[in-house]
């Protein structure tokens, strides 16, 4: 029986496979096709926003302005709320948190830092999360599948994720996407009343941060929170005692995190293209007279 | 007029056809064998929790049925039931290479019961991970086009294990030919084996491995003994002894549950088959080991070896790959068929250890407050299990997958051979000779 169709059905057989194997190659290496990290800041100049933390008194205004532009809940104004260091939540994008320092008490605003390669946008399968050419990262309601990996990914554990929704959204400060885009500047900035918080062009922003510790040496630490931590972010602080003490994670990377998994997705292409071909080798190599002529291609059994 | 009568007698033939496969396929969705047993009993009772705790998890979110946190985004439906059950699942695309493409004629009666198993597992544990999505119904978004992420590694796994399912039901499709008769489909289904397992394993390579690099990102996140920029080598290669120790435990198992469709040379041969098995296993196993330490050592990490963390690392790394690998060698040596099995669970209970440690236990450290997994969330993954075990139960009680293909799908009268069948000690001894 296998012999009757060996002439006549081998050959297009293998042919068909072959085709088979490179269309769905095609398809698969999409995968590593843009493998590299997503940088737009080239085209166009990002904003960003410095954040002055010696200037900061803890009033919390910002907290404020953040859930009425969003249109969230109140947030509790109790001074109690200081008792413990608090990460952004799913109803409030901006905290405040107050910190016991060498240089006695201080607050720090908490929020999306906005990366310029954000692993969360890179880490996205749907592009929910987007770095916008402007700068502020966003998130798309109707793209995102909800599987959390933005969350696993993010060096700052910004991504929060509504639990106890069964329609369940990513809730994330968006830098004030939509007031951008009107010509305004972030709510936070807006309601700051002490002048903490700058909105402008990133690079201008350095150039500010730069000139700040340059005029006051003694008070300030000679470095500005965001400049190269993660690859650099949108939202930078200057602070007058180590960032440490500030409850800021001083041991991440200087690279952009996408870069980590970099490596691998351009060996995607290459496993992809050459696997098979070394396969289909191995397998013509290895194949038996008699299997040459009994059946060319091996049955399911 | 005779024209006429021609057609109407095709259509009645068809009818009757039709009618006969209806029924065929009716009679083979009833049960075989009891109703009521123990097992089914159990499985009932499972999988009605489940679709109860299912209701509750899409009703209310998240966070009625899981533990899981802001600090804490992936929890055991993603360690486990995705990370390690597709680890479990690696034993096809390493059977089907040893068949397919170094042609190894010896496991070819065992290549049928992988890929089903592998194809199941895919199924049941990657279709798992629609329980983890937030917003499950995107989910088609990254394959319909109208948003790639392409620079995602989640993306990436996502196809592959799409296009692996399907790979793996060309592989296995055959059988389902088989068992309906379709003797033209079978020849021609047959002729795509080879072209779906040459692709199926370069997928497996990437979403297996893939599957570590997720987590490549989380630098910051997972403890330095378990952090390297080889998570996906390491991922890859114990894929290997990892979803060849499933073979081999499950094997033992189902060898017991359905002995009556084994076939007569597939029993014959079992012994063997699981020693050459073994053999691989151990093999990939040192290899393993070589690797986990050359990445310790150039990680530079002894200062982490003696803290809790560090002796943990070395549980895994002695307690679960060194300890079974030394049994699995010793095993081969004196083909000691219980000691493989039991360094078969040993290793497959270390591949638990080593992805749960990587997506769960190292990662965050630090944390004060720690994931543990809910009841429901456990009950849900043994829902999975079960249902998983139903369906493997059910085709493998039908089509032929241990036992042998009809008669008309055998690939070529076999020359006759002899088969020597030495039976364990305490059995009474004889000498089978069989003419096949």
């Amino acid at each position: 029986m296998a012999n009757r169709c060996t002439p006549k059905l081998e050959e297009p057989m293998d042919r068909r496979n072959f085709v088979k194997t490179l269309s769905g190659m095609g398809v698969a290496a999409l995968g590593a096709e843009r493998a590299e990290a997503e940088d737009k800041s080239e085209k166009k100049e990002f904003v960003g926003v410095l954040v002055d933390t010696t200037r900061c008194v803890g009033c919390r205004s910002c907290e404020l302005a953040c859930a009425e532009a969003h249109g969230f809940p109140e947030p509790d104004s109790s001074p109690e709320v200081f008792a413990k260091e608090r990460a952004p939540s799913t109803v409030q994008w901006s905290v405040v948190n107050r910190f016991q320092t060498e240089r006695g008490e201080m607050f720090a605003k908490r929020q999306c830092m906005h990366c310029n390669q954000p692993a969360c946008a890179s880490a996205c399968l749907t592009k929910a999360m987007l770095k916008t050419e402007e700068g502020p990262v966003i998130w798309r309601e109707d793209k995102c599948m909800g599987c959390r990996f933005c969350m696993l990914s993010c060096p700052f554990d910004v991504p929060k994720f509504e639990y106890d929704s069964p329609m369940p959204k990513i809730q994330k400060c968006n830098l004030c996407w939509d007031r951008l885009e009107e010509g305004k500047r972030p709510a936070c900035v807006e309601a700051c009343p002490a002048e903490a918080i700058k909105f402008g062009k990133r690079r201008e922003l350095i150039e500010t941060g730069r000139a700040l510790i340059a005029k006051e040496p003694t008070k300030y630490v000679h470095d500005i929170y965001g400049e190269s931590e993660a690859g650099g972010t949108s939202y930078m602080y200057l602070a007058s005692v180590p960032f440490g003490q500030l409850g800021f994670r001083t041991d991440l990377e200087t690279i952009p995190y996408p870069e980590l998994s970099k490596d691998y997705l351009y060996a995607v292409p290459v496993v992809l293209t050459l696997w098979p071909a070394f396969l289909l080798a191995l397998s013509n190599a290895t194949k038996k007279e008699s299997d040459q002529e009994n059946h060319g291609t091996p049955d399911g059994q | 007029m005779e024209h006429q009568t021609d057609n109407r007698n095709k259509r009645t033939l068809l009818i009757t056809e039709a009618k006969r496969f209806v029924s065929f396929l009716l009679s083979e969705m009833k049960p075989k064998g009891k109703l009521v047993t123990p097992f089914n009993v159990f499985a009932a009772v499972v999988l009605a929790t489940t679709a109860v705790l299912l209701v509750i998890r899409f009703t209310k979110g998240l966070a009625s049925t899981t533990n899981l946190s802001q600090d804490f985004p992936w929890g055991i439906w993603i360690g486990f039931d995705v990370v390690t059950g597709v680890a479990f699942a690696g034993g096809a695309y390493v059977v089907t290479f040893m068949v397919y493409v170094l042609r190894l004629e010896k496991y070819h009666p065992i290549v049928r019961i992988t890929v089903l198993n592998g194809f199941l597992a895919y199924v049941f544990y990657a279709g798992a991970l629609l329980f983890d999505l937030g917003r499950p119904w995107n989910v088609i978004n990254p394959i319909i086009g109208n948003s790639f992420g392409v620079s995602s590694v989640m993306f990436l796994v996502a196809w592959h294990f799409m296009l692996y399912m399907i790979a793996q039901f060309v592989e296995f499709s055959p059988a389902i030919a088989e068992w309906l008769g379709w003797k033209r489909i079978r020849k021609f289904l047959g002729g795509l084996t080879l072209g779906a397992v040459i692709f199926g394993i370069t997928l497996s390579t990437l979403h297996q491995s893939g599957l570590g690099a997720l987590f490549l990102m989380a630098k910051s996140k997972i403890h330095p003994l378990w952090y390297s920029e080889f998570i996906p080598i390491l991922f890859f290669v114990s894929s290997i002894f990892a979803g060849l120790s499933m073979v081999i435990f499950e094997g033992s198992i189902s060898h017991k549950v359905f002995r009556k469709q084994i076939s007569l040379q597939h029993h014959l041969e079992h012994d063997e088959i699981v020693i050459g098995l073994a053999r691989v296993c151990a093999g990939t196993m040192y290899i393993y080991f070589f690797l986990k330490v050359l990445v310790f050592i150039h990680g530079q990490q002894w200062n982490y070896i003696n803290t809790p963390m560090g002796w943990w690392f070395l549980v895994e790394i002695v307690g679960f790959v060194l300890i079974p690998v030394r049994l699995y060698t010793q095993a081969v040596q004196f083909r000691n068929l219980p000691l493989i099995r039991f360094a078969a669970a040993l290793t497959l209970i270390g591949i638990v250890v080593n992805r749960l440690n990587v997506s769960i236990i190292a990662f965050k450290w630090y944390a004060i407050e720690r994931y543990i997994p809910s009841w429901m969330e456990l009950e849900i993954t043994l829902g999975v299990i079960v249902a998983e075990i139903l369906v493997l139960r059910w085709v493998v009680n039908r089509m032929p997958i241990l036992s042998d293909p009809p008669e008309w799908a055998r690939p070529r009268p076999e020359v006759t051979r002899e088969t020597r069948f030495v039976p364990k000690e305490g059995e009474e001894k004889e000498w089978v000779t069989i003419n096949m």
